[in-house]
């Protein structure tokens, strides 16, 4: 054996265990790719075959995607004053005009305000109860702790119907309300569970010295735990927000307009004989692009986070 | 986002009158345990526990949810019998069983592959982890949706790539049309997805392994191959064990993914439970049939995840 440890590879297997991996990560981002290209190509060049790889990028996707737009004659387009901005020349090369904003920007809109609604609570809800099963002696906490982590397994469809009673009967279908409290309610058992692990880790002799220094338990909790626990409740926080933001079963069933979010609306996106890919690419890769940035930030504690903290690593 | 939270305790408590605070402050632990707990188990039972009550409450009668003013009569057990004898839901068990099989054994192998690949430890290997579990995180919606264009028969991405390598005309196979490869093209799709999510628990489980286990196995003179199968394998075993449970429950509900690949088509090859239930409850209107489907599938769920559960803790302890 070599000068190394026993269990360190050789240079070579090490080679070889990087090109494949390269390999690997090469053809799963390929989809990716795809989505991030087609929103830059022209309607013709994304259905082009063979696939186009080298085009010539243009915005018409993203145009596309953020307004509705009407065709006119040739006739008519001559009469027109000259296009004012980018995307009226855009729109003028396929013999159309503006008509008015797509609905993609309101539905977007709905996806922040009912994900950070949702995980703004989740992580209020989910910091006390998470604190209290740590620090406390609570009955039956184990069995407790199992149902509320046995609600997140449910199959949404088989949730819904009930759901979708109820919110009719009490007026929530299609509200944001409806859906942050909905969304919660689906967040807390991650938010707990996650917190839970979070909070064990944290010394109870901090708390034990405020509370000697004159802290009540509340103070305690607020000015030595929550400090200590920020990373833990940051990087929780941001699961919950990818959920919401990535649900559709109850976004599908429950929301039609007003509160509507962006991942049932994407996949309606039409334009002239099907669907409008560049535009549809154009709203996935926006829509996408917040997910992967948190991705990243989130890369040391993700595997805690999709185990519900089982797994610490 | 902490400061927002930690600032906003800190406002909740500033805010409150005195009295209300003095009497916060003055709480007992077990009173603050409750406070802590109750509004958490009160969103649980209001938006989880009361909708199940009434769910198991209508399996029982023959109610229809877009005919809300007809009588509603009590059909006590019909609406279980009629569905364990119905032979589209055992059709539709096969097509998810299919799909749960297919996608365990895959994201298995390929995971746990991959795992043992990075826990060679060559340069870069946190930066390739991160690459590859980037597609886990996205909208299976919206990521399904955009799969579909990817297999369009000549202009998908897809069969281009299986054209190219095979040598087969892109456009003579349809993955998404046809009643042989739809229940593959899902299989596939779902193990792009979720593969990362197998390999990053099997690499938390390689990693667990204390080098001195290989270092008194490499004194003993154990080969290779027999150090794997009796020190990696079963000390990863677990950890797989956690993630093929986990794995199980998401697919066994799976719904928003394969809706948009193939709305359970053609046909109904593709038609997973989940979907089949929406048919059941939202196209078809059989609410009482269909909360009957949902009480068997919550039974189901509830054994499987109380299993997880046991799975969990004994990971914990490692």
């Amino acid at each position: 054996m070599s000068a190394h440890s026993v269990t360190e590879p050789s240079p070579g297997r090490k080679r070889v265990a990087a090109a494949l991996v390269v390999a690997y990560a090469l053809i799963t981002l390929l989809p990716l790719m795809w989505i991030f290209a087609t929103g830059f190509k022209s309607p013709p060049d994304s259905i082009a075959y063979p696939p186009k790889i080298a085009f010539e990028p243009t915005l018409e996707g993203y145009v596309n995607l953020f307004t509705t737009r009407t065709r006119v004659t040739p006739e008519q387009l001559q009469a027109l004053p000259p296009p004012d901005g980018l995307a009226e020349t855009i729109v003028r090369n396929r013999d159309m005009v503006i008509a008015g904003p797509s609905k993609f920007g309101e539905r977007f809109m709905n996806s922040v305000i009912i994900g950070f609604g949702s995980t703004f609570l989740s992580i209020f809800l989910g910091t006390l109860a998470a604190y209290a099963f740590s620090r406390f002696r609570i009955p039956l906490s184990d069995d407790l702790l199992f149902f509320i982590l046995s609600t997140r397994m449910m199959p949404p469809i088989a949730v819904a119907i009930p759901i979708f009673l109820m919110y009719r009967t009490l007026g929530l279908s299609d509200t944001h309300l409806g859906m942050i409290l909905l969304y919660t309610a689906v967040n807390i058992s991650l938010a707990v569970w996650l917190l839970k692990g979070f909070i064990d880790e944290i010394p109870r002799e901090y708390e034990e010295a405020a509370l000697i220094d004159g802290y009540t338990r509340f103070q305690a909790f607020v000015k030595v735990v929550l400090p200590q626990a920020a990373t833990g409740i940051a990087s929780t926080a941001i699961f919950c927000l990818i959920f919401a933001w990535n649900e559709y079963a109850f976004a599908v069933l429950l929301t039609s307009g007003t509160a509507q979010t962006a991942p049932p609306f994407i996949p309606t996106i039409i334009g002239v004989g099907g669907q409008d890919w560049p535009a549809v690419a154009a709203g996935a890769t926006l829509f996408l692009l917040p997910v992967l940035v948190f991705t990243v930030l989130l890369r040391k504690h993700l595997l805690r986070g999709i185990t519900f903290g089982a797994v610490r690593k | 986002m902490t400061d927002v939270i930690a600032t906003a305790a800190d406002r909740a408590a500033r805010a409150t009158p005195p009295s209300v605070a003095r009497r916060v402050r003055g709480l007992s632990d077990r009173a603050i345990a409750w406070l802590f707990v109750a509004p958490t188990i009160f969103l649980l039972l209001a938006i989880n526990i009361f909708p199940l009550i009434w769910t198991i409450r209508l399996s029982f009668t023959n109610f229809a949810a877009n005919r809300p003013n007809r009588e509603v009569d009590w059909v006590g057990l019909r609406n279980y019998e009629r569905i364990l004898t119905d032979g589209d839901i055992w059709l539709s068990m096969q097509a998810t069983a299919h799909f749960l099989f297919w996608t365990i054994a895959l994201q298995v192998l390929i995971g746990f592959a991959l795992a043992w690949l990075i826990n060679q430890k060559f340069r870069g290997d946190d930066l390739w982890t991160t690459i590859i579990v980037l597609p886990m995180m996205l909208s299976p919606a919206v990521v399904g949706n955009f799969w579909t264009f990817l297999y369009q028969p000549q202009i998908g991405l897809f069969n281009y790539a299986v054209a190219w390598v095979t040598g087969a005309d892109p456009s003579s196979f349809e993955m998404l049309g046809s009643v042989t490869l739809a229940p593959w093209a899902i299989v596939i799709v779902d193990t792009w997805m979720w593969t990362p999510f197998v390999m990053l628990i099997c690499l938390a489980g390689l990693r667990s392994i204390p080098e001195s286990i290989y270092e008194a196995a490499e004194i003993d003179r154990a080969s290779p191959w027999r150090q794997f199968w009796t020190i990696t394998v079963p000390m990863v075993a677990p950890f797989l064990m956690l993630a093929v449970l986990f794995r199980g429950i998401e697919n066994f509900k799976m719904f928003d993914l394969v809706v948009q690949l193939t709305g359970g088509g053609p046909g109904s090859v593709t038609e997973l439970a989940s979907i089949n239930l929406k048919r059941e409850a939202f196209e078809k209107w059989r609410t009482g049939y269909s909360s009957a489907y949902a009480v068997i599938l919550f039974v189901t769920i509830f054994g499987l995840a109380s299993i997880y559960v046991k799975a969990l803790n004994r990971v914990k302890a490692r």
